[in-house]
């Protein structure tokens, strides 16, 4: 089979304004794994081998550059690596799926505040933690990376529309702050 | 009006939708008399006080919850996912 080229929704494009960047984050592969009944200890057995476990409510892990994070009752995504067989769940790769916004610097959360209906302040959503909730109207997962990093993921679907509503809240936040854009 | 959602934690009202009254659950029997279903489908209390009530998650964890509620004090008493309540 010919070696086919992935492209991402958003050609890796990167902005940074005020101190803020926004910027498309290559994911690599993105697999759901749902639990199926009684398939908890499977999953777990089968995670092992990364060293990852399933992750709590709201809760990510990262080991070695492979993310397992919380996104429903019972299911994770599983980030960054091609998944191992695993018993015990619904396994779906959904690689294509999703596109990945990285907003970093120190006012990341200024931005967002003006977007998404949750506090995102550290001391509300510390390192580590995982929100699915709304970025504007569309539905994301949002995951605090760093002390000043956040990642965003869409439906790659609406990747231009929320790279928009996120470069338009960059430009409010730079005006107010007085600096020329 | 926040709902607390047992996974995501406290929530706006605005990321939730409405569905209708708990008796969703308590769907009659296969040939169950005509007076069920009939109460099923359009019978239901108004009541001035404690009511539970089907809530989706849709802007969260997309999860149906049942919401214990006071119409009268908007005092949430409690909010159940579905699915665990079902096993
Ligand atoms: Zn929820």
């Amino acid at each position: 089979m010919p070696e086919l080229i992935a492209k991402s929704a958003l050609d890796g494009r990167s902005l940074t304004l005020a101190g803020v960047t926004l910027a498309e984050a290559s994911a690599g592969p993105i697999t759901s794994i749902a639990i199926l009944q009684d398939g908890a200890k499977d999953v777990a057995k089968g995670l092992k081998p990364l060293g990852l476990a399933f992750p709590k409510p709201q809760q990510f892990t990262e080991k070695a550059g492979v993310r397992i994070v919380w996104t429903g009752r019972d299911q994770a995504f599983l980030i960054g690596v091609a998944p191992p067989e695993l018993e015990g769940a619904a396994v779906t790769d959904q690689s294509d799926g999703w596109t990945v916004l990285a907003v970093t610097g120190v006012a990341a959360v200024d931005v967002l505040a003006r977007l998404v209906p949750m506090d995102l302040r550290p001391a509300a959503f510390p390192v580590k933690q995982v929100l699915r909730t709304q970025v504007s109207h569309m539905n994301a997962i949002i995951l605090r990376t760093g002390d000043y990093a956040v990642e965003i993921m869409v439906f790659r679907s609406m990747a231009r529309t929320a790279w928009h509503e996120v470069q338009t809240a960059m430009e409010m936040v730079a005006a107010r702050s007085g600096i020329k854009i | 009006m926040r709902l607390k959602c047992p996974l995501c934690g406290d929530r706006d009202r605005r990321e939730f939708y409405y569905y209708g009254a708990e008796d969703y659950l308590h769907r009659p029997a296969e040939g169950a008399p005509l007076a069920e279903w009939d109460n099923y489908l359009h019978l239901r209390d108004n009541p001035a006080g404690v009511l539970r009530d089907l809530w989706y998650h849709e802007a969260g964890c997309s999860q149906w919850l049942l919401v214990t509620r006071n119409t009268v004090t908007h005092e949430i008493a409690s909010v159940e996912l579905v699915a665990e309540r079902a096993k």
